[in-house]
């Protein structure tokens, strides 16, 4: 396949669009607004404003918000379950918890009402032994009952099913012979694994997502194929491969985080070309941050995301981690006179007081308004407003200048993502100066050097197209099926053949899946892992399997080694249990040429071609700072910071004395200069 | 500020969320590498850095569970204290000390400190601590929980504090007098291990920190740090209008003798100092519903943290209060009495208290009532189909007390915790039970212009072997209590089927050892939460659409919210 491939990517705000052509290299962009209602708006008009050909494009990978907002939102298909007697509430008992372990209040709507949950007599034991018939008259009965109260989609969850799916698979039939759709979702079949409440959320959230996120894309493929497009639509899952759009409604909860994942497996594949596998990736955004570990150019991956409160979705997601702050993060000097930076957010509306919409609380963006490291001559007359809010309502009752006083909100700002990124990676077991710090977003280049010092990283990495990088990530995602297979035995029990049988069966399974499809990807390959605990714990430890499908000893040894690496403990004595057996099979599509992201007929000849003029940043003071345009940087280019790079979607901030470079693929790499600054 | 240093504002905003993080990663660590499912799945564990001289709160983990906070800093205090009177060995670099002493600044015996000192320069800086709690330390009852004990000795090992670790190693002669006195001790190593090197990555936080900004200005920052949490606090207290607020909290019985005991509030704002006054509380009582004095303060620190989450927590949060009047109360107990239901059940009905006081003060920052129990049951017995003994914890939430914006939450978890009850799946998996029922306790909700949220209410069965249950929870008499016109939430009922007959155990909420054999039932329905405002005023929508939903029955809504009927308004 040599045809043009588009990614489009629907953010909260923009719609962004990277149409690559792999033959000649060309790429055309796109960024459009989002179009809310119906995200497909934006996604055609993307492709106007690109000038796209639609007859000649041959892939569409398409990442959506549409099932995320439609759940945040509980803008939901009516949806019906019939459970187990007794247990129709335990979707609205969740596991007794509260949003916040300080305060005493809280709300949490079920994803499914208590009138249209029903019970039907059957039971299970653990060991899958039926206990309770199946009542098949009542399972007829009450699917009659749910259409009759308008239900469209159904759910069937069974108390242990995940040991014998029997009763599930029966109710299923009777449902689907009276159901008039396809809309039937079973619990077990989106991950089996014990665990009611989180399974049944699952599977609720898929059934109530499925029937929107269907008509969605069947409507934007009617869209494409009207405007001249000839192929298959394929849509991005949270697991970072992509589905075809007319099976992605199966499985339409993995699209529930799909956004991020795209993030990451961009900065993957930037990543490998650029020849750096390890990448702490850092996308900061108005009102949240995201971070993910990438080690070994292997993609993260976790069975156990949890979206917001009391909403776990158990099926494997890329592991991308939501550490709060963002640019719009309001400031304040508390009453005891600290100064404090969220957790309050000025979000998008009103915003920083720097965009004059009418913000008026002091927020991370207006601080780095204030100190010059954004363009002065994107705000006007509200950086008056911003200096006086600096002045008095931070830098007084510190007693700080209003530039003293934003630097101050800064640096506080940058140690609570510090913080926050150390607990989601350095914190488990990473040595920092592995890493890369892969700053994108629309405020994260803005940050990331700061950031990188303060966590000991020793790099940056900015990609050609930071705020263009999760159309990027639609465009290089992989063809990729996890497996995840419950053993649950101590290693020195395990029945090695047996595991891996299970095993190669995983990996047969995924390469005829990915065989079937039209998109050929240029190499397959199976990862594996296993999930692994001394006997007697509770948590499980993922331990990689780069090697391959190991025998017992090499198992012990990765697993010991994992350990001690994460905790620092050595247990020995204790036995080791063998949990989960995992494998991704991977389709890797074949290498794009990324080299002209950035137009490199836009390169000048020299630095000094590619200054735009210099501005007063503060750094420490003011000091007049040479402003540089991205898309006229040289490939060779080699400076020092104090220096900003200015581009369409991002400013780049470089401290002194971080020294910059510019590869052929048009990222630039920054290298932390000092040590602890 | 620490001999007339000065912090500058940046340097000490960024020193205080420094030392944040250092707690919060020991607590991360401790969680993730522990064995004890309390520890590792519930988070009853905390860690915090506490002051060289005094013992005094200096940072703590925000993941902590909410019934440690402030705790160590007492165990802390009685260590330096003893360690200056020769009672114990000094210490010297590596040294861990172990304590689990309830009354030397501690809660019941199952909760297990360790305490480091960290060293600068061949001085103390600062000692880190943590507790955690472990699934048992020996006693009458397997996992502690005692509803019947009437002396500490009952309850399990009592160590005063000693050194686990001295220079850096085990010392494997106390690890064997401890393994030899406690239940499944095999698996104990992982746990200790888990917090020692909690430690270990909090000492490796802080000295980065020290190194950075010097010893000099860390200390000036801490003692600033310490000031600023006090005036935060003050202006928080502020906000309550000056005068006296009483409230009292009635805990079933101590599950000894079957008598309610009292406990008595009196909270005063005056200038910008809050008195909580226990005066007219309950004497001492026999059986293990005592609570200690770290353990009252505690509660009383964690309630107000409920009310004000945001004032960081250090000392200084806690010095405009004033607690007194609680000597010779239940809320002071001494040596030998016995005090298993501290930590879970007490601290929560202390909790109850100051929001029962302060709800009429600050309505708009305190919620009616909640749940209060930790609604422990356990169950002991042998399992024939796997040939081994077991011992079971089932914990379940009740609901939250309606607040000035919302009714209250469902199935919320105890006021004291933050950890989630364990799936059916796990425990059908585990031990030899089915569940014959999980759901809402219909009817629950105190009435209210917001009302409770709904308790929980299950069945367990009994499959085969026989079995003994015990019950530690409360609430059994009267339920959480209202606020401003709202009404109680309904009360917990435990339920015990046998052969046909049903009965309720004589102290509603408390039993213990009661022998169950196959097919044997236990039902459990627990409180809750107290409606807030006047039920007449509830939206009548809000009222129909639960009747629809069948939370409350049409007879019991139109009893409970006066002025509404089934038929429309």
């Amino acid at each position: 396949m040599a045809g043009l491939v588009a990614g489009v990517d629907v953010g909260g705000t923009f719609t962004d669009l990277v149409i690559c052509d792999p033959s000649s290299g060309a790429v055309r962009l796109a960024k459009v607004p989002t179009t809310p209602d119906n995200q497909a708006g934006g996604v055609l008009a993307a492709l106007g404003a690109a000038g796209a050909d639609m007859a000649a494009l041959d892939l569409i990978v398409h990442g959506t918000t549409t099932t995320t907002n439609a759940l945040l939102e509980r803008k939901l298909a009516r949806t019906g379950l019939i459970t187990t007697a007794g247990f129709r509430d335990v979707l609205e008992l969740g596991r007794r918890t509260r949003p916040r372990a300080y305060g005493m209040t809280g709300t949490f709507t079920p994803v499914i009402p208590r009138d249209l949950r029903l019970e039907v007599a059957e039971r299970m034991d653990a060991r899958g032994r039926v206990l309770t018939p199946l009542d098949e008259a009542a399972v007829a009965a009450a699917a009659r009952r749910l259409l009759a109260e308008g239900c469209e989609s159904l759910v069937i969850h069974f108390l242990h099913s995940y040991a014998n799916p029997a009763h599930e698979r029966r109710a299923a039939e009777i449902a689907r012979a009276l159901w008039p759709n396809g809309h039937v979702t079973c619990g077990h079949m989106l991950l089996s694994e014990s665990r009611e409440y989180e399974r049944g959320v699952t599977a609720a959230v898929n059934a109530a997502v499925q029937p929107i996120l269907e008509r969605y894309v069947a409507r934007l493929a009617d869209d494409l194929a009207g405007r001249g497009y000839r192929h298959d639509l394929l849509v991005m899952n949270g697991n970072g491969g992509m589905v075809a759009a007319r099976a992605v409604g199966r499985e339409a909860v993995k699209t529930v985080m799909s956004g991020p994942a795209s993030g990451v497996m961009a900065a993957v594949c930037i990543g490998r070309r650029a020849g750096l596998e390890n990448l702490v990736t850092y996308d900061m955004g108005g009102t949240s941050t995201d971070v993910a570990m990438i080690r070994g150019g292997r993609v993260p991956v976790s069975n156990e995301i949890e979206i917001e409160y009391a909403m776990p979705i158990h099926v494997p997601m890329v592991d991308v981690r939501t550490v709060g702050a963002g640019g719009g993060s309001i400031a304040r000097v508390d009453a005891g006179g600290m100064l404090r930076v969220g957790p309050d957010s000025a979000g998008s509306r009103p915003g920083p007081i720097c965009y004059g919409l009418g913000g008026g609380e002091p927020t991370i963006s207006d601080a780095n308004a204030l100190l010059g490291r954004l363009s002065p001559g994107r705000f006007g007359q509200a950086l008056d407003r911003v200096r006086l809010t600096f002045a008095n309502g931070i830098g007084a009752p510190l007693g700080l200048t209003a530039e003293r006083a934003a630097e101050a909100v800064l640096t506080l700002a940058n140690i609570h993502m510090a913080g926050a990124l150390r607990m989601v990676s350095i914190s488990v077991g990473a040595d920092p100066r592995d890493f890369t710090l892969f700053a994108f977003g629309g405020a994260g280049p803005l940050h990331a050097t700061a950031l990188a010092r303060e966590l000991a990283i020793p790099r940056v990495l900015v990609p050609a197209r930071p705020g263009l990088t999760n159309a990027l990530g639609c465009v290089v995602a992989d063809l990729r099926h996890d497996f995840v297979r419950t053993l649950n035995r101590p290693l020195d029990q395990a029945d090695m053949d047996e595991v891996r049988a299970i095993w190669a069966a995983q990996e047969a399974e995924g390469r005829r899946l990915i065989g079937d499809g039209r998109v050929g990807p240029a190499e397959i390959r199976a990862e594996f892992s296993a999930d692994m605990q001394f006997v007697g714990q509770t948590h499980l430890l993922r331990v990689a399997l780069p090697g391959g499908i190991p025998d017992r000893a090499a198992l012990q040894q990765a697993f010991e080694r994992a350990y001690f690496d994460r905790f620092r403990v050595d247990l020995a004595t204790i036995r080791a249990n063998l949990v989960n057996l995992n494998c991704s099979v991977i389709g890797r599509r074949p290498e794009i040429d990324l080299s002209r992201l950035i137009d490199p007929g836009g390169r000048r000849a020299s630095l000094a071609a590619a200054r735009t003029g210099t501005r007063p940043v503060w750094f420490d003071g003011w000091r007049e700072t040479p402003v540089y345009r991205r898309d006229h940087l040289p490939a060779d280019a080699a400076f020092r910071g104090p220096a900003v790079v200015e581009q369409m979607d991002t400013t780049i901030v470089i401290e002194p004395p971080d020294a910059v470079a510019t590869d052929g693929e048009g990222n630039l790499l920054i290298t932390i200069g000092g040590a602890d600054g | 500020m620490a001999e007339g240093m000065r912090v500058d504002p940046v340097t000490l905003a960024v020193i205080q969320a420094g030392l944040q993080q250092a707690c919060d990663e020991m607590d991360l660590s401790f969680s993730r590498a522990a064995f004890s499912p309390v520890i590792a799945e519930a988070d009853d564990r905390s860690d915090g850095i506490y002051s060289a001289e005094d013992g005094s709160l200096i940072a703590q983990g925000s993941r902590g569970l909410p019934v440690f906070v402030g705790t160590m800093q007492f165990s802390t205090r009685h260590l330096i204290e003893r360690i200056a009177a020769g009672l114990t060995g000094a210490p010297e670099a590596g040294d861990i000390y172990i304590v689990n002493d309830p009354y030397l600044g501690g809660t019941h015996l199952m909760d297990v400190r360790f305490a480091m000192p960290f060293y600068r320069d061949g001085r103390i800086f600062c000692w880190l601590s943590n507790t955690g709690h472990w699934p048992d330390t020996g006693g009458a009852v397997p996992g502690g929980f005692s509803a019947s004990a009437i002396s500490a000795e009952q309850e399990g090992l009592r160590l005063p504090p000693v050194k686990l670790f001295k220079r850096g190693a085990m010392d494997r002669e106390i690890w064997q007098i401890i393994c030899s006195n406690i239940r499944v001790s095999d698996q104990r190593i992982g746990d200790v291990k888990a917090q020692a090197a909690a430690l270990l990555v909090g000492a490796g936080r802080l000295a980065a920190i020290l190194d950075r900004y010097g010893d000099a200005t860390v200390t000036a920052a801490i003692a600033a740090m310490r000031e600023m949490a006090a005036r935060q606090m003050a202006a928080h207290l502020a906000l309550i209008p000056a005068g006296t607020y009483r409230a009292t909290a009635i805990v079933d019985s101590d599950g000894v003798v079957n008598e309610p005991l009292t406990i008595a509030l009196t909270v005063t704002r005056a200038g910008g100092r809050l008195m909580f006054d226990f005066s007219g509380s309950s004497p001492p009582c026999a059986g293990p519903m005592n609570s200690v004095r770290a353990t009252t303060f505690s509660a009383v620190y964690l309630a107000m943290r409920h009310i004000f989450p945001d004032v960081p927590m250090s000392a200084g949060a806690f010095e405009p209060f004033d607690i007194k009047g609680y000597t010779g109360t239940f809320l002071d107990a001494h040596y030998p009495r016995p005090v298993s239901g501290c930590a879970a059940e007490v601290s929560q009905r202390i909790a109850e208290a100051v929001f029962a006081a302060l709800v009429q003060a600050i309505p708009d920052r305190v919620t009616a009532a909640p749940a209060g129990t930790s609604g422990n049951f356990g169950l002991g017995g042998h399992d024939p189909e796997r040939d081994r003994d077991y011992v079971m914890y089932q914990i379940s939430g009740g609901g939250y007390g309606g607040n000035a914006d919302h009714d209250g939450l469902s199935n919320g978890c105890s006021t004291i915790g933050i950890s989630k009850a364990p799936p059916v799946e796990i425990m059908e998996q585990a031990y030899p039970v089915l569940y014959r029922r999980y759901g809402l306790h219909e009817g629950s909700a105190g009435a209210g212009e917001h009302r409770g949220g709904f308790g929980l209410d299950y069945e367990i069965e009994l499959l085969r072997g026989h079995a003994r249950a015990s019950f530690v929870m409360d609430h059994g008499r009267v339920g959480p209590q209202g606020a401003l016109g709202g009404g109680d939430g309904g009360v917990n009922r435990v339920e015990i089927v046998r052969r046909g007959g049903t009965f309720v155990p004589e102290h509603l909420s408390k039993a213990q050892d009661i022998p169950l054999a196959p097919g044997d039932r236990v039902r459990v329905r627990t409180p809750g939460g107290g409606g807030f405002g006047d039920p007449a005023r509830r939206d009548p929508a809000r009222v129909a659409e639960d009747v629809r939903l069948g939370r409350y029955s049409a007879a019991e809504a139109a009893r409970l919210f006066p002025g509404w009927t089934a038929g429309g308004v």
